[in-house]
């Protein structure tokens, strides 16, 4: 199966075909995307300044991502549900969308960066911030790379509905 | 809509429309998307510290912080992102005048930005006299927490809403 004939039938179930000619569901679905989006990102960007050491410097690495990240996840969630589903409505419109693919590679990017983090340089997070509230270089490139890869996913996801 | 409002409003539109800033926005193609990237990461950072301190509000974290503390904190970050929003607001309008100002749902969501901002206000205010204001008034500060929670959700969920009708 080619992908044009995936995407053709991903638009083909009820579900697609209801959010893509119902009235409201589609802005319904993009609301609760954005304010998902909104969350992610504001959240991971408390995170990403505190690895950079630019905020929160009185509080441990650990303590606020413990705070930060489960919004993160539960918004992040919601995002990927909504997302899905808008996909799956006009699937032949978003799949060959070049700034839709931009989206998903940022997406993987900020991913990996995530896993390398907590894989490797996360380690010692304990002793970060405890009495010394200085990051090694390691997380402070881990922040920086998240907070670039976020705002240009934003940035994508912007331009996703401009060029339709 | 009063006939006479209605009537003022439109030519508020007119000129605007008319005026170069307007019509160079509406020239550029990448103008409203960028600047609606601007208000979208704004309204972010606005959300994020809103949401730390609203769960500090209801208990749920940073309870090893005083409230003060999570305010200091995050509050600044607010009325950084508010001008932001302001001004990325403008420029949209700028663009499109009669697309947000004769729209029902923006008008509300006007409505909401004016309560949002004057909650958020209300809460932060009596923090710089007393530090300990809020603690002492458990019902009051989880009502805040919650009235201003709903009204930036209703806030996202309007100015997405903007383009359906």
């Amino acid at each position: 199966m080619n992908i044009t004939a995936f995407f053709k039938w991903l638009e083909s179930f009820d579900l697609s075909t209801a959010i893509r000619e119902g009235e409201s569901l589609f802005p319904w679905l993009e609301s609760i995307h954005v304010l998902a989006i909104v969350l992610v990102v504001g959240s991971i960007v408390m995170v990403d300044l505190r690895l950079l050491g630019w905020a929160s410097r009185e509080r441990a690495v650990s303590r606020v991502t413990a705070e930060v990240l489960p919004i993160t996840w539960i918004a992040f969630a919601a995002a990927v549900i909504t997302g899905v589903l808008m996909f799956c409505a006009k699937a032949t419109t978003y799949g060959p969308n070049v700034f839709f693919l931009l989206k998903m590679g940022f997406l993987a990017m900020a991913g990996c960066n995530m896993a390398f983090f907590h894989k490797f340089t996360n380690r010692n997070v304990e002793d970060w911030g405890a009495e010394n509230p200085a990051t090694p270089q390691g997380a402070k490139v881990a922040g920086a790379v998240s907070l670039v890869l976020w705002v240009c996913i934003v940035v994508f996801g912007r331009w996703i509905g401009f060029t339709m | 809509m009063n006939p006479a409002l209605k009537q003022m409003l439109n030519s508020v539109c007119v000129w605007i429309d008319s005026t170069a800033l307007s019509q160079a926005i509406q020239t550029a193609a990448w103008v409203v998307p960028a600047v609606q990237t601007v208000h979208i990461l704004a309204i972010a950072a606005l959300m994020g510290s809103m949401v730390m301190i609203n769960l500090r509000l209801l208990g749920v974290t940073g309870r090893d912080q005083s409230l003060a503390a999570v305010s200091r904190r995050f509050s600044p970050v607010i009325w950084w992102a508010l001008p932001v929003l302001l001004v990325s607001g403008i420029i949209l309008i700028t663009g499109e005048p009669a697309r947000a100002l004769k729209n029902v749902i923006f008008q509300w969501k006007m409505l909401m930005v004016i309560s949002a901002v004057a909650v958020t206000f209300y809460f932060t205010a009596p923090l710089k006299k007393n530090p300990a204001h809020w603690d002492s008034r458990g019902g009051a500060g989880v009502a805040v927490a919650l009235v201003s929670s709903t009204l930036w959700v209703g806030i996202i969920f309007a100015g997405r809403w903007i383009a359906y009708f």
